[in-house]
């Protein structure tokens, strides 16, 4: 069977490779949104604490025989506290000064901890073995679907529409969006804003963690399986525009499929195509397509 | 950056200067004697770079996270030119300087469009679409790269195969480059262009065309960068994927900031230090990228002004 001239298992099978991408481009940018809504820094670190979400998973399977699904739980908790270190001794002291400043800083600690890991795991993967439970896969009739692909699609659409419910319908969310909007008035009101600042920082950061865990049976443990993604969800943040919480979940998806599908029809794009679609949308709506300009 | 609102050289010259530019001039015409001319060459054509970076975040405000994509495009234009068109080397250098403000003014009508933090991951973006772009372009070379970029005479005179005759070329562009950097910060155009960084909406008000006048400063640095760029190809007569990588528009960012953002001799004495600590510490290898994001996050905890920026504030005069 044929579309376009396409074999359909080829079409599906890139489809399916662009949600996947696309699960990881929601949940980092999701994470980048969360942390600039209230920080109003761009994490430059995001990318290498999505590796380290990636490593941490496999220390725990190597060094103490902790297994895939625990992993999925403790890796978020442990490298979002790590975040939570690194907001309270560094990033805190920049809330006064130009925002480009955390910038800088997040770029320059990325250097350091992807360069460390560089040195002590060299740029060739090291596997992580696919959890029993999901290994195997269906037959769909019009593709092959591997079991933890689905998963992988079915769990980040969770954690993003969770992530969404919490900001935008439950108490908390609804400080969390006063404080993005007048941190002294919710202060003001007796809520500890500079505690909301650092769980917020370490949220955004366990997004990423469990990113990192969910490829790692997928793209393999790299030092620097982020360095050169966190530049796509940048461009995928500039899309969407850091408005809306629901906007960079979709936004997330959408170039991933949209990558996928220029896979099969113009190959040599396709590293590219989500850069071009960021200038088309700079020409036509510079503030992101969910954005507000501020 | 309130850093550099307050270090900001004002109008016209200041005598001491003058002085540290002489001191500067001389340094780099003497160096050769006791130091090994290559070493001083990539000196000179990153602090053009980084003094060409550092006119747009100076002077515009405008943190570009994508400057490799200039010195990279350059590079390649001028070797191709060279190798596969037999041009002369002053030819490759103007051609390959040409084709970077060209890319200036195309990613610059896009990336002046947003400020601050989308500025920075736009130009990044951009630089990223670029590197794709010469990784798979075929005349590249992809991995390898333009190797045996021929150097030939400059005018039909000035033979480059000779280290000396290398030598002062790179000396009169990164001079050249600087003083014209220097000239246009001090004219009317940097006034504005200082007026726009302090507070757009009143520039705006006054009836100057803000987006004009940051396309302009973006073109500019984006051309000097790209003449850093081309020099450098003919110097080490190769034309690589380092140069548009994004590690390298994190490295010319860090040189300015580590001499001084805002400064005029900042990015020239932190173009000094980065590339002499990647020379003589060649032996720590891959430990070059965490040593220089040490720097980073040292420079932006404790250090903002920067090596000259506190020099300056310890005379108490702007360098």
């Amino acid at each position: 069977m044929e579309i376009f001239g396409i074999p359909t298992q080829a079409l599906f099978g890139q489809l399916l490779i662009g949600l996947i991408n696309g699960s990881f481009y929601a949940l980092l940018s999701l994470g980048l949104a969360v942390i600039f809504g209230l920080l109003n820094i761009i994490n430059f670190t995001h990318g290498a604490q999505y590796m380290m979400g990636a490593f941490c998973a496999y220390f725990l399977l190597t060094k103490l025989g902790i297994g895939y699904w625990w992993a999925l739980a403790v890796t978020p908790l442990a490298v979002g506290i790590i975040g939570m270190v690194i907001e309270r001794l560094m990033l805190a002291r920049l809330y006064k000064l130009d925002h480009l400043y955390g910038l800088l800083l997040t770029f320059g600690l990325a250097l350091i901890i992807q360069g460390l890991f560089r040195n002590e795991y060299g740029t060739s993967g090291i596997p992580y073995a696919l959890p029993q439970e999901l290994a195997g896969g269906h037959n769909l009739g019009f593709m092959f679907l591997p079991n933890y692909r689905a998963w992988v699609i079915l769990a980040s659409i969770v954690v993003c529409l969770a992530t969404w419910f919490m900001i935008e319908k439950t108490r908390l969310g609804a400080y969390l969006r006063a404080a993005t909007e007048n941190p002294q008035l919710v202060q003001a009101f007796g809520i500890n804003v500079p505690r909301m600042i650092t769980l917020t920082y370490g949220f955004g950061v366990a997004l990423a963690a469990f990113a990192g865990v969910m490829a790692a049976p997928i793209y393999q443990v790299n030092p620097l399986m982020g360095a050169d993604l966190i530049i796509v969800v940048f461009a995928v943040v500039v899309i969407g525009g850091m408005g809306s919480i629901m906007g960079s979940i979709v936004t997330g998806f959408a170039l991933g499929l949209i990558e996928g599908l220029t896979k099969v029809f113009y190959p040599e794009a396709s590293n590219t195509v989500i850069f071009i679609i960021m200038a088309i949308v700079l020409m036509i709506k510079p503030a992101g397509l969910f954005g507000t300009q501020r | 950056m309130s850093a550099v609102h307050e270090l900001a050289p004002r109008a016209g010259g200041f005598a001491h200067q003058r002085i540290a530019a002489a001191v500067m001039i001389a340094f780099f015409a003497l160096a050769p004697l006791v130091a090994y001319p290559v070493f001083l060459m990539k000196v000179m054509c990153f602090a053009l770079f980084a003094c060409a970076f550092n006119l747009l975040i100076g002077y515009g405000g405008l943190l570009s996270f994508g400057h490799a994509m200039f010195l990279g495009t350059a590079g390649y234009a001028s070797a191709h030119a060279a190798k596969a068109w037999g041009f002369p080397p002053e030819f490759a250098i103007l051609f390959g300087t040409a084709c970077s403000a060209l890319l200036g003014f195309v990613t610059g009508l896009l990336a002046i469009r947003r400020q601050g933090i989308y500025f920075a991951m736009i130009t990044l973006a951009l630089a990223q679409m670029v590197y794709f772009f010469y990784l798979q372009a075929p005349f590249t070379g992809g991995e390898d790269g333009i190797q045996a970029v021929p150097r030939g005479k400059v005018f039909g005179l000035l033979d480059l195969n000779n280290v000396w005759g290398m030598y002062m070329l790179v000396f009169a562009v990164f001079v050249g480059g600087f003083l014209l950097i220097h000239r246009a910060v001090h004219s009317p155009f940097g006034q504005v262009l200082k007026a726009i960084r302090e507070n757009e909406a009143r520039a705006l008000s006054l009836g100057y065309d803000v987006n004009r006048y940051k396309l302009l400063a973006y073109v500019l640095s984006a051309t000097l960068a790209g003449l850093a760029g081309a020099t450098k190809v003919l110097v080490f007569e190769l034309a690589s994927l380092t140069d548009v990588h994004w590690t390298m528009s994190g490295e010319v960012v860090l040189m300015v900031l580590l001499g001084g953002l805002g400064t005029v001799f900042g990015p020239v004495v932190g173009a000094l230090i980065i590339i002499s600590m990647e020379n003589y510490l060649a032996q720590i290898g891959s430990w070059v990228t965490v040593v220089q994001g040490v720097i980073f996050v040292i420079c932006v905890l404790t250090f903002r002004r920067g090596v000259i920026g506190e020099l300056g504030r310890l005379i108490g005069k702007p360098l």
